[in-house]
């Protein structure tokens, strides 16, 4: 199969533009889960977890750095203003990823963060993560069958981390099992458009730049399910009151991105 | 003026979160292309989201445009060839160990303590100060120790 680089694809607009459409929804899920992320430290529950958070964090931000600046060697504009000034529905994450650590969330004032569901709630995006990239090393657009690559053998250490916590709750005792329970039956509520890639799934298989759609989607629900067979823990049906790959989101969005951005929208052509 | 002479320059360039390593030993260097005109350079990413990625590539490109003023210099940064921990050389596996980095095994787990040589350490966590390391404790000479997470 010929690939194409860059040039190539900015020559094709049949392309360009459902090419684009994944680009964003691998950038901004990665930036948006990071952001969560991100927002633990110094209140995770202990040392090693603080560490362990500020690795993902900065992982899953400097992914979607690599997917903006994929997106900008595609003319469609500087990857900072691509992170930073886009307004909440042009947003392609999904909506799962958006929402906060837990309830009464503001990180300043009412940080009462939920562990069980940030950690489920990057297992399933893991888990999703991993199988669009593994379908994505053979894309017909070289930079992402490259980055997919890379970046795919980087986010075993962040599964392995989230498959070790859920065991632990799982077996722990009745209370964490609860929690864990509970913190699965919230994510499953959102989860309909994590495992999708949006409108242009026809598009994107026809043209070879995402061939197996199916089989990765497949690929997703086999391991989700294999386990929490394995934890013995019930999996509801996955629900999709909302389908952030169509820019349909929640507003607490719009809210992380106001925070996310408050310091470059001072100025945004300043020099780091 | 040679590819030699470049990859001369290049091995004055460190990761400034691992002084010891030079960023060839690193094997960050994808390709170097010298002539009488231009120096273009293709470095790698060891992790992704490594912050210290432009920092290595604004020092490489200022190095190079100092050791040959009269050439245009390059120096380029992308995810081809895919870096992983084979790409470490045995200078800069010894040069981790002497800076108390264990250099990476072939999985998680296969670490020596750079202390005392034992292979008795337990995992503390899988991830430390920074992307390429995570944190160890050598139960034989009770020191913590960082490793390099294996790609």
């Amino acid at each position: 199969m010929e690939r194409w680089t860059s040039d190539e694809v900015k020559n094709r607009p049949e392309a360009l533009k459902p090419l684009t459409d994944l680009l964003f929804q691998l950038a901004d899920d990665d930036l948006v889960i990071g952001y969560r992320d991100q927002e633990w430290l110094g209140l995770a529950p202990h040392i090693e977890e603080d560490v362990a958070f500020g690795s993902i964090a900065q992982e899953e931000i400097g992914h979607a750095a690599w997917y903006f600046r994929m997106l900008e060697e595609l003319g469609m504009g500087r990857a900072d203003d691509l992170a930073s000034l886009r307004e909440a529905r042009e947003r392609k994450n999904a909506v799962m990823l958006e929402l906060p650590n837990g309830e009464g969330a503001d990180y300043l004032t009412a940080p009462h963060f939920d562990w069980d569901w940030t950690i489920v709630r990057h297992y399933l995006h893991d888990v999703w993560e991993m199988a669009r990239l593994e379908a994505l090393k053979t894309s017909r657009y070289l930079p992402l069958a490259e980055a997919s690559e890379k970046i795919l053998s980087e986010k075993r250490y962040h599964r392995a981390h989230q498959e070790l916590w859920m065991r632990t709750m799982a077996r722990h005792d009745s209370v964490s099992r609860q929690k864990l329970e509970a913190a699965t039956a919230k994510a499953f509520q959102w989860l309909g458009d994590l495992p999708s890639v949006g409108p242009a799934e026809t598009a994107l298989e026809h043209l070879g730049i995402f061939s197996g759609v199916d089989e990765a989607k497949r690929a997703f629900w086999d391991q989700v399910d294999t386990f929490f067979g394995e934890l013995r823990i019930h999996r509801p049906e996955a629900a999709k009151p909302l389908d952030g790959r169509q820019g349909q989101h929640t507003p607490e969005l719009a809210r992380a991105l106001s925070t996310l951005s408050e310091v470059y929208r001072l100025d945004p052509t300043a020099k780091w | 003026m040679g590819e030699e002479d470049v990859y001369r320059v290049l091995e004055q360039v460190h990761d400034p979160e691992i002084r010891a390593v030079n960023i060839v030993d690193l094997g960050m260097v994808w390709d170097v292309k010298a002539s009488d005109h231009v120096v273009h350079v293709t470095l790698i990413p060891t992790f992704v989201g490594c912050s210290a990625q432009t920092i290595i590539q604004r020092v490489a490109e200022s190095r190079l445009a100092a050791a040959f003023p009269d050439v245009r210099v390059a120096v380029d940064l992308n995810l081809s060839g895919s870096w992983h921990t084979d790409r470490i050389s045995e200078r800069g596996r010894e040069a981790l160990k002497q800076s108390g980095i264990a250099p990476p095994g072939k999985d998680l787990g296969d670490v020596a303590c750079p202390f005392c040589g034992s292979r008795d350490a337990a995992m503390e966590n899988l991830f430390a100060s920074t992307s390429c390391r995570s944190l160890y404790y050598c139960r034989a000479c009770h020191n913590p120790f960082e490793a390099f997470k294996p790609l």
